[in-house]
């Protein structure tokens, strides 16, 4: 177990294509941290660059306080965990387990000891002499988890390791991992594109855009004060919305609704305001800030419905209770604590 | 099928069956021919229907030989096909999956100059080199050797073709996972890679043993001794016999005994070389 | 050219993995192949005492030469036979086979095993069937009041060598047919069967088309086979003759450098094959390039 350490880390392909572009991140011994962020933001190239697959431009990468840049990734005391699992298929489970600990000329008997606590954690222990094909999708997943854990690393890296699952299987196994990490404490990072999987697992989660990261927080905090309009749209489901709004004395002005801002806050004429679908509510008489969604469509999700429509031309969904009447127009409320302000320039959030 | 017609099944099978027909008779005749004396060559038409001789041909031919032909027993001449349809299977595929090791697993200088000498060998069959290759081979002394007979056959774009194209399908995550399990990369070619190209290299060498059992020329040229004649060229020597006439009933049993390895080979490993044959040319 | 995202890193290893293949094409391929380019611009006297460097000469000759210009006629006349005739009844016959739902394995296996027959034993089968005095062909051909034989009629000789050189060929174009065949997705002939085209409409106008690609290669291939691995086939019957009528340019090369020792002229005609092969071979490789695209 190890804390895991990037300065300064860049990627810069022979192209001249920057994948990384200079992120610093600190991991600390034992914690759960998840990368996220769309196809192409570099998450799993810099996952990669920790596992020592991938050569590091610049910038260190420290594992247990001990600059790893230059070591293969046998000498870095990493486990990895594959989005296809990439067992070896002319293996059997427990050649898969044992190979890595063969390798490092590990005595036959403490092999067959780790293997067996490991299949037994993992509840793989009647598939052992199998070979992969003979195993389902979870089964795989568990043991290329298994392969990972038996080495016993100072840090486990996954690699989107359950997209490949259908999404009942995924949520399962999400759990497990979740407890397996828990358990064992080991130090992990963990690599997804789905944001809900994000937060879910993660202690700590970074959310990363075009090679840079654009925000690092708990899970919590970063769905509840998102720091740039990405974040905000990347991280929730159904997404934020985001709509442009006008600035006047204290007030943004947003179709008929003027929603109270601080004065105190720095910025332009424009402002984009962020409210999640669930901080809409249907409007009581008392709600003085109000606004009439013009209704286009209804989706049913059977706990609530999501009502799209427009307001002032701009697409605005709510999250309402399903027994709530619908005519042509719903009046929503929200509160001022749930409206989130972002420079339409740059992004970065204003409250 | 889209739709049932009767007569177009039958018409297809009467196609086949004449096909199978036509591809088989001259084995056929060979056959019988093998089962006759010499006396039935004479004159007339060549048997149609077994003979009586099937046994003292074959055993004359597999313990003696034709004597004045100069050739060897045919057990000889067999072993020595076998050996250097052997030799010239195992060392295509060593060296071919070897190079393509490192064709696609490393970058090294220079690589793009290996690939383009390698490439060259399939522009280069032996027919259009045999002068200077024969003086080659003589010059090194191989003359009447099986190192003669087979390295000089032993280079292979075809086959290192194929393994680089199985490479190439092989997912990058095996590579990294074994790596990351601490091989190096002769661990990785020796505990992964070639385990799993098992049925490519079973499905080579029942092309190239057919490759190598059929050498002609080459033999030919290089064997001089005929204790390294291979039974595929030896045909040719017994046909000249005795200047005038063949003894057909030994040449006969000669071609099947000839062709009998190879289309076993072919037979009972029917689904490997179909498998090899398609993706060599790929 | 292609490699993995992921590569070893290591300065020596790779060198000595390529080292055994380059060093036998070197040995044997390359400086032989040399050799050959080298002798051809050179002329020889009849004793070997000495040589000249007479450049283009040896080429001159030969392309003036009627014996070599008739040989590369021959070899034209050969190959495209060749190449016909065991392509159209590979693809008769993979057509029918195709058809079969369950004995098309059973039909494959008997058609398939010609391909392990060396060409030298081919030819001498053949060789036997035709024997005009005993072989069973030459009978039948007899009673139809057709005189064979092929060691005095160039006609009759030629064909024997297109039959032996065919007849082991099929089993090879009948595999890659059928494997063209089933590519073809049922759906596209149920398509076709419902716009209205019956069994022989959808052959010329949906399957022919589809197979063009494998049709392509194996014309291809199969030239490359009637030039050059017939050489067995032509020397273990006809012998070239009678009178050069079946010598092939391939025979020749031999026939020339062997047998008759003209060092310079056998060098220059395994150039010209050098250059043969590698046009088919660059076409062959243009066209699955292009082939990989779809």
């Amino acid at each position: 177990m190890a804390a895991i350490e990037l300065s300064d880390v860049r990627k810069t392909y022979p192209g001249g294509f920057e994948a990384v572009k200079g992120i610093s991140l600190p991991i600390r011994d034992g914690e759960f941290v998840v990368l996220v962020g769309p196809s192409g933001c570099g998450k799993s190239t810099l996952l990669r660059m920790i596992a020592g697959l991938e050569r590091i431009t610049s910038g260190t990468v420290k594992i247990a306080n001990r600059v790893v840049n230059n070591l293969e990734p046998m000498q870095r005391d990493i486990a990895m965990v594959f989005q296809n699992y990439a067992l070896y298929p002319h293996m059997t489970v427990f050649q898969n387990l044992a190979y890595g600990l063969k390798n490092r000329g590990m005595a036959k008997s403490e092999i067959d000891i780790r293997v067996d606590e490991v299949a037994r954690i993992l509840e793989i222990e009647p598939y052992l002499a199998r070979k992969p094909r003979a195993l389902s999708g979870g089964q795989r997943q568990r043991v290329a988890m298994g392969r990972a854990i038996v080495r016993e690393p100072a840090a486990f890296l996954f690699d989107e390791p359950l997209s490949n699952l259908d999404a009942k299987l995924r949520i399962q196994m999400r759990g497990e991992i979740k407890q397996l990490q828990k358990r064992l404490g080991t130090t992990s990072v963990y690599v997804t594109h789905d944001q809900l999987e994000a937060m879910t697992l993660a202690d700590r989660l970074v959310v990363l855009n075009t090679g840079e990261i654009e925000q690092i927080g708990t899970p919590l905090d970063i769905y509840r004060r998102p720091a740039t309009t990405f974040v905000a749209a990347f991280i929730g489901s159904p997404a934020m919305n985001l709509v442009k709004a006008h600035r006047r004395s204290g007030a943004a002005v947003f179709g008929d609704a003027s929603l109270p801002m601080a004065d105190d806050i720095a910025s332009g004429m424009e402002v984009t305001v962020g409210v999640r679908p669930e901080d809409l509510t249907v409007a009581g008489t008392k709600d003085a800030l109000r606004l009439t969604l013009k209704i286009a469509y209804v989706e049913e999700l059977g706990a609530t419905r999501l009502v799209h429509g427009t307001v002032d031309g701009q697409n605005l969904v709510a999250s309402v209770p399903v027994d709530c009447p619908l005519g042509e127009t719903l009046e929503v409320h929200a509160e001022p604590s749930a409206l989130h302000f972002f420079d339409p320039q740059t992004g970065r959030r204003l409250n | 099928m889209v739709e049932n017609r009767p007569w177009l099944n039958i018409f297809s099978h009467i196609v086949l069956i004449l096909g199978v027909l036509t591809v088989a008779f001259p084995v056929y005749l060979a056959f019988i021919a093998s089962t006759h004396g010499p006396d039935d060559f004479m004159s007339g038409v060549m048997p149609v229907l077994p003979g009586p001789h099937l046994i003292d041909n074959y055993w004359q031919m597999l313990s003696q030989g034709v004597s004045t032909s100069g050739a060897p027993p045919l057990w000889r001449m067999m072993f020595n096909s076998l050996v250097m349809a052997l030799m010239i299977a195992v060392g295509k595929i060593a060296i071919s999956i070897l190079s393509a090791f490192a064709m696609v697993y490393f970058r090294f200088p220079l690589r793009g100059v290996a690939f383009w000498l390698i490439f060259i060998t399939l522009m280069l069959p032996v027919e259009v080199r045999i002068m200077p290759t024969f003086k080659v081979v003589a010059d090194l002394h191989l003359l009447n050797s099986y190192a003669g007979l087979s390295i000089p056959l032993i280079a292979s774009a075809t086959a290192t073709f194929l393994f680089r194209q199985f490479f190439l399908t092989v997912p990058d995550e095996l590579t990294e996972a074994s790596r990351v399990d601490g091989a190096t990369p002769m661990m990785f070619f020796r505990d992964i890679l070639l385990p799993l190209s098992r049925t490519n290299i079973a499905a080579l060498f029942v092309i190239l043993f057919i490759y190598g059992w059929n050498q002609y020329l080459w033999p030919l040229l290089i064997t001089t001794d005929p204790q390294y004649y291979t039974v595929v060229m030896g045909i040719k020597r017994m046909a000249d016999v005795a200047d005038a006439i063949p003894q057909w009933n030994v040449v006969m049993a000669t071609v099947i005994l000839a062709m009998l390895p190879p289309v076993v080979v072919v037979v009972a490993m029917q689904r490997l070389f179909v498998k090899g044959l398609v993706e060599t040319e790929k | 050219m292609q490699t993995k995202r992921t590569v070893f890193g290591s300065p020596v290893l790779p060198y000595l993995l390529v080292l055994p293949q380059l060093a036998i094409t070197f040995v044997f391929f390359l400086w032989p192949a040399g050799q050959a380019v080298w002798q051809s611009f050179l002329r020889e006297d009849p004793f070997g005492l000495k040589t000249s460097f007479v450049w283009f000469a040896n080429y001159q000759k030969l392309f003036v030469d009627p014996q070599y210009l008739y040989s590369l006629q021959i070899t034209a006349v050969f190959a495209l036979s060749v190449a016909v005739l065991s392509i159209g009844s590979a693809l008769v016959l993979a057509v029918a086979a195709d058809r079969m739902i369950r004995l098309s394995q059973t039909y494959t296996t008997l058609l398939v095993w010609p391909y392990a027959v060396a060409p030298a034993v081919a030819g001498v089968m053949w060789w036997f069937m035709f024997n005009p005095t005993i072989g069973i062909m030459s009978y039948m051909l007899e009673m139809l009041g057709y005189d064979w034989n092929h060691s005095l009629n160039p006609t009759d000789a030629m064909i024997l060598v297109v039959i032996a050189a065919s007849w082991k060929q099929i089993s090879y174009n009948f595999l890659f047919f059928l494997a063209g065949l089933q590519a073809i997705p049922a759906s596209l002939n149920e398509a076709a069967a419902i716009d209205g085209a019956g069994p022989v409409k959808r052959f010329f106008t949906i399957v022919l088309p589809l197979l063009s690609p494998t049709t392509f290669f194996l014309a291809v291939v199969n030239m490359v086979y009637a030039m050059f691995d017939t050489f067995a086939v032509i020397h273990a019957t006809t012998q070239g003759g009678p009178s050069g009528s079946t010598a092939i340019l391939v025979y020749k090369v031999f026939q020339d450098g062997f047998i008759g020792l003209k060092l310079g002229s056998s060098a220059a005609q395994s150039v010209v094959l050098m250059v043969i092969v590698i046009t088919l071979t660059v076409i062959q490789f243009r066209w699955v390039e292009r082939h990989v695209e779809y």
